[in-house]
């Protein structure tokens, strides 16, 4: 029966490695580590995390849908609120939404960035050379963004 | 001392059982991870972007609402514009720029004869990415609803996806020195929104999908339309189709 000390010994020395490395791969893997692959699962809440900058379309429909009804009517049905008027987030989700009232876009610099002429652009899209076109008198002189046909 | 063979058996079964329950006091303490959007389900979306060459402008809006969402430094981009302009032979050395990565638009072209369209780019969340497999640290990875994310606390700067990626879609960010590129605007995706470029994109040039739910109008625009996808040769599961690409665009 005394060889059975060594091997006892032996068991020991073997359970507290064993013990030893499982508690120190607890404390150097992550929580949750795999949960959803290789990958600590918290790295998708930080870039979830990010706040949004753009509101989005609905979020302007709720307080401003006289707009949105004279937007569908027009040409430019397809261009959702924000792509001219900007990020909305600040404006639109806040508690006092007067406190970041948005700007109102140069038209001057706001319709050319999509209608100058230029050959890369699709041959269907409406382009002008706004120079020629108004001699630098403002785009909405003329046009009403929302509903782009003439006055 | 007498210490029988079922002795030290049931002593080393004892410690082992123990090992577990100390595991879950451990994970017990330093608490659980959050889920943040407890509605969004991981396995029942699998995200890919259309993009239809024949829409874009080049207005830069895409360039100009990414910075702003994703607050990416000036002279960076997760997405960029370029214009080629290709002659009608020989076309093997098409003419690309990409001005401030189109973020200001693009100048009129001084070859007006050349044939000439615009090319949005961005991540293309490969199914397959270099960018994952080269990561000496695993800090860039695949998720199961099909995005390429980086975890930017495992990041080192090493730059080897960088050099990886074969679409040049990955930068250092200089404040950080951690790379960042296109998430695909996962912070909004998974709150039910589409992205910042697709929401101000004025033609609907660029249309986020979700491949996994069958009402999607992805799958119709992808049965309708001959559709490509960047560098196929490189077999890299690139999740960005392309309509009406052009056989020069790399």
């Amino acid at each position: 029966m005394k060889d059975a000390a060594h091997l006892l010994r032996l068991a020991a020395l073997f359970a507290a490695g064993i013990i030893f490395f499982l508690l120190v791969r607890q404390i150097a893997v992550p929580a949750g580590f795999g949960k959803y692959g290789h990958f600590r699962p918290g790295a998708i809440d930080d870039v979830r995390a990010r706040p949004i900058s753009f509101a989005g379309k609905a979020q302007c429909e709720m307080c401003h849908p006289d707009q949105l009804k004279a937007l569908l009517s027009g040409k430019h049905a397809h261009v959702a609120c924000e792509a001219c008027h900007g990020p909305q987030a600040k404006h639109a989700l806040a508690d006092d939404p007067m406190a970041n009232k948005p700007v109102l876009p140069d038209t001057r610099v706001l319709c050319v960035r999509c209608h100058e002429a230029n050959s890369a652009k699709p041959k269907k899209f409406p382009q002008v050379a706004s120079a020629d076109h108004s001699g630098g008198e403002a785009c909405k002189s003329c046009h009403v963004p929302h509903r782009p046909q003439m006055n | 001392m007498s210490i029988t063979r079922r002795d030290v058996i049931t002593q080393s079964a004892k410690l082992l059982i123990l090992t577990p329950a100390a595991a879950a006091f451990l994970d017990y303490l330093r608490g659980e991870t959050t889920e943040l959007e407890p509605k969004y389900k991981i396995a029942e979306h699998y995200w890919a972007m259309t993009i239809d060459i024949d829409k874009c402008i080049g207005c830069g809006n895409c360039v100009r609402a990414c910075a702003s969402e994703n607050d990416v430094p000036d002279g960076y981009f997760r997405t960029w514009v370029e214009r080629y302009q290709i002659d009608a032979w020989p076309d093997e050395h098409p003419r690309v720029d990409s001005p401030n990565g189109g973020h200001d638009g693009f100048p009129q072209s001084k070859a007006p004869g050349a044939k000439s369209f615009f090319v949005p780019k961005l991540c293309n969340h490969c199914a397959h990415s270099p960018c994952v497999q080269v990561c000496p640290v695993g800090a860039t990875f695949e998720t199961q609803d099909g995005l390429v994310l980086v975890d930017k606390s495992y990041c080192l700067g090493c730059r080897y996806c960088v050099q990886a990626c074969p679409y040049g879609c990955r930068y250092i960010d200089p404040r950080k020195q951690t790379v960042d590129k296109c998430s695909f605007c996962y912070h909004r995706i998974s709150k039910g929104l589409t992205t910042a470029c697709c929401e101000t994109c004025p033609t609907s040039a660029r249309t986020i999908g979700d491949l996994k739910n069958p009402k999607d109008p992805i799958h119709e625009f992808l049965r309708d339309n001959s559709v490509q996808v960047l560098k196929p040769h490189m077999a890299t599961g690139a999740k960005a189709y392309y309509k009406s690409l052009d056989q020069s665009v790399r």
